[in-house]
């Protein structure tokens, strides 16, 4: 009998789905009633010609619970693919956060330098804050927000993962 | 409330496929239902679905049984289903009619019955709005069935309908929703005939690779200690599957063992057959499963009450598993050789390969094995002893050992349901089932009430079979209300109690687990319930004790109507052999004497 492979993993779930009320609904409904995990969520209307909608979710789980997610998922029957991108190889997964700040002085100077290092936006300022919008992977944003705490950091607000594969191959 | 829409208003969503005959919604969903091959459908009406039902009473074509409540419509469709291989159907009005048979479609998702079931739906425009006998029924039901729809537009009606089916029927088979607002069903609507095309995302994959099944039958020559173990999934495979996992057992001359909602595939009176495996299964079925080192499960999913403690399941085999389903396999235990497909395309590819590869499993080793299985059988692990004195107390497999012979005297094709505890599985133990579909049973989902319904669905499918319900009297109490269509519809089905006065497998896991603190586990104030027969319009007997049982079993195999057996059973009779939870498979407790042994672990008391 195989061992089975204690270790979590974190796992980039792509699922393409048929455009219609209570997808979503469905999928998620599986995740909870399952007990599986959800770190983000993106999901949004892909191909509209075709009623296509891409949801994107990033979960955690050993080696065979991922599995069974993709087969779970796979089950749905408006779910026309489903891939875990973190398998399938190389991929890029972005994910975009508006972060407020509200400071004064110094800290305000200091914190529109790190926006700057981080390539971050500011799309909104006014004399005691700023909105900055940055793009980039989960840990970029993770460390600019954790940088801007003791900078003023008043409200974040974040989309959670968009995710495709590198290369010419598609899920 | 624009209760009468117009067809150009309402724009058709993906996929309609155009038409020039236009209905009204509910002809369109009856014309549906005929080109489906229904010929009868469970429900109860109600406000929302009132023009279907003025609908239904326009035509002859489709018959319409009226249950006693909701649940009960779904237990039937369901027992329908599973004794014709055909798509049970059910119709209820919205809200409280939806959420009552809810219980039903659970049962149906889990056991994998094909079931579509129309629900009636306060109008669009009232959606969303508190109105008198909603109920999000598309919410609540979705993790309920395999796939759901609320029908907004009347271009999608027909299609939606048809779809239903399809998805009820093909893959793993199970149960649809289809919730027809009120103004859909009243107002205009295209009829489509059923499309041929395919369904754009669901695409199940019945057909096996070829390339798995000659790895599992390589695996299966080179076995020495093999055990076919197979499931539901061979039953809803259809008959030729049953027939063929026949040829395949005799042909490799492995043994074979079965699950709850496995048992007619492969006779259960045959020598090969070691009788069902798991928590109530037979000593050699499950020091088999123990003991064997090439597992072939056909069908089966294991389940909790199939495997007992996992990490001893069935250690150092090498395992292959036919699902239809992806999602079961390396679902609960990781497999060698997993084999995506239809259970009869698998066993029918497996027959292929068995011919086509060279060699055969070794013979005297699996002459050893039988041997030693023959050695695990002579334990006699069902044995019980009956007092034969005329007035000595009836034990229940007794009871039903007698009914499965005088049963059998009478010749007749035999169907049997069942509630849910110590009688089912003494039913499962006690009584044989020699062809697939005639064993009507709450597997999964373990739902009190199950029985009498469904022996409603198999009597109306089956109307000059012999159909019987094997129940407890705590059970059968919860849908006790279905002796009323009985009666409507002249089912002469047979209500078997085994009446021990308590809900039997509560009592038995308080006495093993909590030191026999009886916590309402007492059936208190049970109707009398041969005066609950005759109330009802049909026979009751009474059975008190052995010298009754016999002429009580004959007089009511002989009563052309139906019949409620009271038999009154031994109060303290517990379920042997038991694998306790937490438990491996070789660790099982044969009788009572062992039952001062059990020491069930800490997790094995947090398991159901």
């Amino acid at each position: 009998m195989t061992m089975q492979d204690e270790t979590i993993v974190s796992a980039v779930i792509s699922i393409l789905v048929e455009n219609e009320s209570g997808v979503l609904a469905r999928v998620i409904g599986l995740f909870s009633g399952r007990g599986y995990n959800i770190e983000s969520l993106t999901v949004a209307p892909v191909e509209q010609s075709r009623h296509q909608s891409r949801i994107n979710i990033v979960t955690s789980g050993t080696p065979q619970v991922i599995e069974q997610i993709k087969a779970q998922v796979g089950r749905l029957v408006p779910v026309y693919r489903v891939a875990d991108l973190t398998q399938v190889g190389p991929h890029v997964a972005r994910e975009m956060a508006l972060v407020k700040v509200v400071s004064s002085g110094e800290p305000r100077t200091e914190a529109l330098r790190i926006a700057e290092a981080f390539r971050a936006r500011a799309v909104d300022t006014t004399a005691t804050s700023f909105v900055f919008e940055l793009t980039g992977a989960t840990e970029k944003l993770d460390s600019f927000i954790d940088l801007m705490r003791p900078l003023g950091l008043a409200e974040v607000s974040r989309t959670g993962v968009a995710a495709i594969i590198r290369g010419p191959r598609t899920i | 409330m624009n209760a009468t829409p117009n067809l150009n208003d309402l724009k058709p969503n993906t996929r309609d496929q155009g038409t020039d005959l236009v209905l009204s919604g509910a002809e369109v969903l009856l014309r549906v239902l005929v080109e489906q091959g229904v010929d009868v459908i469970f429900g109860y009406p109600g406000g929302a679905v009132l023009p279907i039902y003025d609908a239904l009473f326009k035509q002859n074509a489709v018959r319409h049984i009226l249950v006693r409540h909701e649940q009960a419509a779904v237990h039937a469709a369901e027992a329908y289903a599973r004794a014709t291989g055909k798509v049970g159907v059910v119709l209820v009005t919205s809200g409280p009619g939806a959420t009552n048979a809810v219980t039903g479609l659970v049962d149906a998702l889990m056991d994998s019955i094909p079931v579509v079931c129309f629900t009636g739906q306060v109008g669009v425009p009232l959606i969303g709005t508190d109105a008198f006998q909603e109920a999000d029924t598309t919410g609540i039901t979705r993790q309920a069935t395999k796939h759901n729809y609320l029908v907004k537009h009347p271009a999608d009606l027909a299609r939606v309908a048809h779809e239903a089916f399809h998805i009820a029927r093909s893959g793993r088979p199970g149960p649809v929703v289809v919730d027809l607002p009120k103004n859909i069903s009243v107002g205009p609507a295209p009829y489509a005939p059923a499309s041929r095309a395919p369904h754009p995302s669901y695409r199940p994959r019945t057909e096996p690779e070829r390339e798995a099944v000659v790895r599992a039958v390589a695996a299966m020559k080179r076995a020495r200690r093999p055990l076919f173990y197979t499931g539901g999934g061979i039953i809803n495979a259809g008959p030729q599957a049953s027939e063929a996992l026949g040829r395949l057992v005799r042909k490799t001359g492995f043994p074979c063992t079965s699950t709850l909602m496995g048992l007619g595939a492969y006779p259960t009176t045959d020598r090969q057959f070691l009788g069902m495996l798991g928590m109530h299964g037979t000593y050699e079925a499950n020091l088999a499963t123990h003991g064997c080192d090439v597992l072939i499960a056909l069908g089966a999913r294991f389940d909790d009450r199939v495997t007992g403690r996992l990490d001893a399941f069935s250690p150092g085999s090498f395992k292959i598993h036919a699902d239809i389903e992806p999602s079961q396999i390396n679902k609960i235990v990781q497999v060698d050789v997993p084999i995506v497909g239809d259970a009869g395309r698998v066993i029918e590819m497996m027959l292929e390969e068995w011919d086509r590869q060279d060699g055969a499993s070794d013979p005297a080793a699996l002459a050893q094995w039988w041997q030693q299985i023959d050695a695990w059988r002579g334990i006699r692990s069902l044995h019980f002893d009956q007092d034969m004195t005329p007035s000595a107390i009836i034990r229940p497999q007794h009871a039903v050992r007698r009914l499965y012979e005088l049963a059998m005297e009478t010749g007749r094709d035999t169907f049997v349901s069942t509630e849910v505890g110590q009688h089912q599985m003494w039913a499962a133990q006690h009584f044989q089932f020699d062809r697939p579909n005639r064993w009507l049973t709450s597997g999964g989902l373990g739902t009190m009430g199950y029985g009498l319904p469904a022996a409603v669905g198999a009597q109306v499918a089956h109307p000059d079979a012999l159909v019987i319900d094997i129940a407890g009297e705590a059970s059968t109490l919860m849908n006790i209300q279905e002796l009323g269509t009985i009666a409507q519809y002249r089912l002469p089905v047979k209500l078997f109690i085994l009446n021990n006065q308590y809900m039997g497998m509560v009592r038995q896991w308080q006495e093993l687990l909590h030191g026999s603190r009886y916590s309402e586990s007492y059936s208190a104030a049970l109707p009398d319930f041969v005066r609950l027969a005759e109330s009802f319009h049909a026979k009751g007997m009474r059975a008190t004790c052995v010298g009754e049982l016999d002429d009580v079993i004959r007089a009511m195999l002989a009563e052309p109507g139906a019949v409620v057996a009271d038999i009154c059973v031994a109060q303290d009779e517990n379920c042997y052999p038991m694998i306790p939870s937490g438990a491996a498979h070789n660790q099982m407790l044969l009788g009572p004497e062992q039952e001062g042994e059990v020491k069930v672990s800490a997790e094995g008391r947090m398991l159901v």
